[in-house]
């Protein structure tokens, strides 16, 4: 669905991303892992249309999107989410998905209606009247996803979803992420907890510096030395195999 | 455009309350101060819609004013225009001056106080044209000729102006409620919240921001020939001056930026405060923008909602199913 190839960002002299190519096959759950820096979040900002790649293309349902806007890369049914999570602070939440549901839905009757029912999808039924801002960060991260939902989107960028959650917290995400996908979309995921890259995705990215360093299910990358290295250092690899427990 | 609670219900009672005092009292002064107030009224309209739904802060929306003023009173005097032409005239120069200082300012990204500083720079720049060039009647400015009557939109009873001055100020109220509680509403309030947000949600903002800019324009082009058809003379100073600038932003900031109501209830209240000091403490001109500095200063400290905003919280209703509507 999605074929990233060899795409490459500098900001000055720093190599941020330098030639990532990457695959999500429809239907799937595809991590993104990598350390602090490693360009994560700049592979997605280049993929959903933010910025520019210097090289390479990025291909999304057999159309060439490289360099369009994110909203025409919006229109097609790729969406991001942010890290930061960023709801529209002075809306209630119910008003945050029907901007979403905007897209495709120019009746405000339609939109709300629409909204409504992602809400409730997503377990925020209780509180679609209340102002985005009183919510908790599992709950603006919940209403990121319902907002990226309601667009009608196929293909979801979740740029770590889960960080700064509660382990039960991450528990419910995991199950609502599997739901999403179980409902016919494709979920790319940025993600630094490993409980839920184990049990979510099928397969898995490193990147490292930039550079996509492994490509393989979670399971095994967790037992690759590059990995564990990039991780925890030069050496971590043999210094943990010789200790005994990797 | 219902009220949400007790409080604005107050509030927008007062409003009407005064605006229909005005039939009542004859008083010339009265009858006066209130054509200017709800001229002024139009204008806080205008901003409300690019300032109040898209947090986009003009501090030159006398540019809009002064050309629709302008593009009015051209075609009526140097031309023989009739006034009816000229009013559609005036709103489509001030839609395209919207446009296109929104194209350009937008197009670098500015935004914040950049935005606001391109915008006064622009009325200043127009300020100055509308001073130099002959056909906009240099220093002297330009005078409409006394012909009243429907043709020329000219009305010799003031209450008839007065009348259709209050229509006019509905008309731009119900449309900014139609703008409001539409797909276009709400992109232009997601990208006053989060633009970045706004973008990846699939929202051409650079679009949705210009066509603001358009609507605004209109608003205020509309409001600058209302003030020539009223007064029958325009000069650069006057229509192009700072003065309409800050009371397009001061009346909504006050008032509720961003609400349908706010505006009106804004500029209302601030005339009517201004007018009252100017009578009790001297005729001192240029008292009234102290206070309405005073005024603006304590309203963003302790309102920065605005007066409808703060009204909001006194005795809400109890929200219906399916009507959440609010002002």
């Amino acid at each position: 669905m999605l074929e990233v190839r060899n795409i490459s960002k500098s900001f000055g002299g720093l190599k941020a991303v330098s030639d990532a190519s990457l695959d999500v096959p429809e239907g799937s759950i595809v991590a993104l892992l990598g350390p602090n820096g490693a360009g994560k979040t700049t592979c997605f900002t280049m993929i959903a249309g933010f910025t520019k790649p210097d090289t390479g293309t990025v291909t999304f349902r057999g159309e060439d999107i490289t360099g369009l806007a994110p909203h025409q890369i919006c229109a097609r049914g790729m969406i991001r989410t942010f890290q930061i999570v960023q709801p529209f602070a002075g809306l209630t939440v119910e008003e945050n998905i029907a901007v979403g549901a905007y897209l495709h839905h120019h009746d405000r009757a339609d939109a709300t209606a629409l909204a409504r029912k992602v809400g409730k999808q997503l377990g925020m039924g209780g509180m679609l009247d209340r102002p985005a801002a009183s919510l908790t960060i599992a709950g603006r991260k919940r209403l990121e996803l319902a907002r990226a939902l309601a667009t009608g989107a196929k293909l979801l960028l979740l740029d770590e979803v889960m960080a700064g959650l509660i382990p039960s917290e991450v528990t419910e995400i995991v199950g609502i992420i599997r739901q999403i996908r179980d409902e016919g979309h494709t979920i790319l995921l940025i993600e630094h907890v490993m409980q839920a890259v184990m049990s979510l995705a099928e397969t898995a990215y490193v990147l490292n510096y930039g550079e996509m360093i492994a490509h393989a299910p979670p399971k095994e990358l967790v037992q690759d030395p590059a990995v564990i290295e990039a991780y925890l250092g030069h050496g971590a690899a043999t210094r943990l195999q010789e200790g005994g427990h990797a | 455009m219902k009220p949400t609670s007790m409080g604005q219900a107050v509030l927008i009672a007062a409003a009407v309350l005064y605006l229909v005092s005005v039939f009542f009292l004859s008083s010339p002064i009265w009858m006066g101060f209130s054509l200017n107030a709800l001229i002024i009224a139009v204008v806080a309209l205008s901003w409300n819609v690019t300032g109040g739904f898209g947090g986009l802060f003009s501090f030159g929306h006398a540019v809009m004013y002064g050309t629709g003023a302008y593009a009015s009173a051209v075609l009526q005097v140097n031309y023989g225009v009739n006034a009816w032409i000229g009013l559609v005239a005036g709103i489509v120069a001030g839609a395209v001056m919207g446009a296109f200082i929104g194209a350009i300012t937008f197009r670098f990204g500015l935004k914040g106080s950049y935005f606001a500083l391109v915008t006064l720079a622009f009325a200043e720049v127009m300020r100055i044209c509308a001073s130099s060039f002959a056909f906009t009647g240099g220093g002297a400015g330009l005078q409409v000729k006394l012909d009243p009557g429907i043709s020329t939109l000219q009305f010799q009873d003031r209450t008839v102006s007065y009348t259709l001055l209050l229509l006019v100020v509905a008309a731009v109220m119900i449309l900014t409620a139609v703008m409001k509680n539409s797909r276009f509403g709400a992109y232009l309030i997601a990208i006053r919240e989060n633009e970045d947000a706004a973008r990846a949600l699939g929202i051409d903002t650079y679009r949705i921001k210009v066509i603001a800019m358009a609507i605004s324009g209109a608003f205020g082009g509309l409001a600058g020939v209302l003030y020539l058809q009223t007064m029958l003379y325009i000069d650069s100073t006057v229509v192009y001056g700072n003065a309409i600038s800050v009371e397009a932003l001061i009346g909504p900031l006050i008032g509720g930026a961003g609400t349908v109501w706010g505006p009106l209830v804004g500029t209302l209240g601030l005339h009517l405060l201004g007018e009252g000091a100017k009578h009790l403490l001297s005729n001192a001109p240029g008292l009234n923008f102290v206070l309405y500095a005073v005024v603006l200063i304590c309203a963003l400290r302790f309102l920065p909602q605005g007066l409808m905003g703060f009204a909001a919280r006194i005795g809400p209703f109890r929200k219906k199913e399916e009507d959440d509507d609010n002002a």
